[in-house]
């Protein structure tokens, strides 16, 4: 890209935000919602700089990133093998799909009082409910992707003499890798959409939980800031994944366009 | 008499079908011998590919049996190369890395110091060299059929399955992918199966051809192509070409004929 590209890139991107921002800012002070209940950009701006620097944004921010990296590592570990047998093998897929489909209409916040009853209040409560979030979400992205691979791939590497195993090693890992990062960007975005929820149960720390608690109180600059800076850690690491996948499947047509 | 290679001793299959098997293959023998160029032509749903299929591996016969050098074919193998009608060249690897691909196998009895040195053989015979480090997705249709063939010769099969390699190209790469083809056979030497529905195409490149019929595919005939290797385009305005054509042509028109009463449930 030359440099006049580059600019005109950026300012693509920017553009929405910055009519979004002021949008916002218009409506805060045009007075037709009262001025107590919204908060400017600027008054939120300041907020969050303020619980930055001399409170516990940092401290909730990297807990619940904690929180939902676990969760989404555990149920991408899980999602990767069970959604590759279920899109490989069509009798796997027979009996598995239906139950994949109940347990996956189920949302997350309804089982919140059962996971309280089994796992308790703690740390792997709030991770077991982003795990199962995850889980889910996964597996199906995992399993329509592989289902779709075709065939043919598998007979031209037996014509050229692989083994099992290279098979699996050169073919079956290579064509797989794509879904896996589907799967992984999937998951974070409805583990990151599923965190209030699982702060639900008595977190102290956390995104979540400092908005639940500026809620109580009635801070609603804090509750922005805590919106805020969920939508901006979720971004940030769809971004960082999205180029990781432009990295590992430079291949792929359609990753050209992005 | 040269060496038969690859026999077909009786050779029938069926399909199962939701209305119970379905004969494609019937009673089908004949011998291909070592250097030969063999294409099969007939409609298009009369089970052509599971007589290479077969060859390759990929099918067994229901009756009869298929025998590579005396020993029936149970499976595929480095010693058969296949090139498929959708081709199947690896999307995840570069032009250079989908030739050495067979060569980098365990099979591989090539050493490893070679490999560079064959890729780069096929990459230029195959006119590939400028896009060695390309992937695949940035190649025309023609180029990926080249692809396709180098990386199959570059494994160093002794013989080279193909289903209608050329069916999906225009009319002018298909017919530079023909003389290619030629050309490196000529250099190479290998035993050749085609499938093509195309009578010209048949006439033009195969030392024999086999005449299948309607669905189940018996052999209706196989014409000996009595012209001298090398071939070129200038064969095509011979009058003894157009006439071998023709008699071919009235031969696959005939069944043709039969085949679409039948439908084309299956190829």
């Amino acid at each position: 890209m030359t440099t006049a590209a580059r600019l005109r890139h950026l300012g693509l991107v920017l553009m929405p935000w910055a009519v979004l921002v002021s949008m916002w800012h218009l409506l805060a002070v045009s007075g037709l919602v009262n001025t107590g209940l919204m908060p400017t950009p600027g008054e939120v701006s300041r907020k969050f700089w303020q619980l930055l620097t001399t409170d516990r944004l940092v401290v909730d921010i990297l807990r619940s990133t904690q929180r939902v990296a676990l969760g989404v590592s555990l149920g991408i570990l899980v999602a990767v093998p069970i959604g590759f047998l279920i899109g490989w093998y069509k009798n796997v897929r027979t009996f598995l799909d239906p139950l994949i489909n109940f347990f996956r209409a189920l949302p997350p916040i309804a089982l919140i009082p059962l996971v309280v009853v089994y796992f308790g209040i703690d740390e792997p409560a709030k991770v077991i409910i982003l795990f199962y979030a995850s889980f889910f979400a996964g597996v199906i992205v995992m399993y329509e992707g592989v289902a779709q691979i075709s065939p043919i791939y598998i007979k031209v590497s037996k014509t050229l003499g692989a083994n099992d195993a290279e098979i699996f090693a050169r073919v079956i890992v290579p064509m797989t890798m794509p879904h896996i990062l589907t799967a992984l960007r999937v998951a974070l975005g409805v583990a990151w959409a599923t965190l209030v929820a699982s702060e639900l149960v008595a977190a102290q720390q956390g995104l979540g939980a400092l908005i639940q608690s500026a809620g109580s109180f009635f801070q609603i600059d804090v509750i922005y800031v805590g919106i805020v800076c969920i939508g901006a850690v979720a971004l940030s690491m769809d971004m960082a994944l999205r180029a990781l996948t432009r990295r590992l499947i430079r291949w792929q047509d359609r990753v050209e366009g992005h | 008499m040269p060496e038969i290679r690859i026999n077909f001793e009786n050779v029938s299959v069926d399909f199962a079908t939701e209305l119970g098997p379905l004969r494609v293959v019937n009673d089908v023998s004949f011998a291909i011998s070592e250097n030969e160029f063999i294409c099969i032509v007939g409609p298009s749903g009369c089970g052509k590919t599971t007589l290479m299929n077969i060859v390759a591996g990929f099918v067994q016969p229901t009756q009869g049996r298929v025998t590579l050098d005396g020993k029936p074919i149970t499976g595929p193998g480095r010693d058969r190369g296949v090139i498929f009608q959708e081709y199947g060249v690896f999307p995840w690897l570069t032009v250079e890395q989908n030739i050495m691909f067979g060569l980098r196998l365990h099979s591989s009895q090539v050493p490893a110091s070679q490999h560079r040195e064959i890729g780069q053989r096929y990459l230029e015979l195959m006119g590939l060299a400028d896009f060695a480090r390309a992937f695949p997705k940035t190649l025309s249709g023609g180029m990926r059929q080249r692809l396709a063939i180098a990386r199959a010769y570059a494994a160093q099969p002794e013989f080279l399955l193909m289903d209608e390699p050329f069916g999906a190209l225009d009319a002018q790469t298909r017919s530079k992918m023909q003389n290619l083809l030629l050309e490196v056979l000529e250099r190479e030497g290998k035993t050749v199966l085609m499938i093509t529905h195309s009578v010209d195409e048949a006439v033009y490149l195969a030392s024999r051809v086999v005449v299948v019929t309607a669905r189940p595919a018996r052999i209706k005939e196989i014409i000996d192509v009595p012209f001298a290797y090398p071939r070129s385009e200038a064969l095509h305005d011979t009058p003894a070409f157009g006439a071998l054509k023709a008699r071919v042509r009235d031969l696959v028109m005939a069944e043709y004929e039969v085949q679409q009463k039948l439908g084309s449930a299956t190829s």
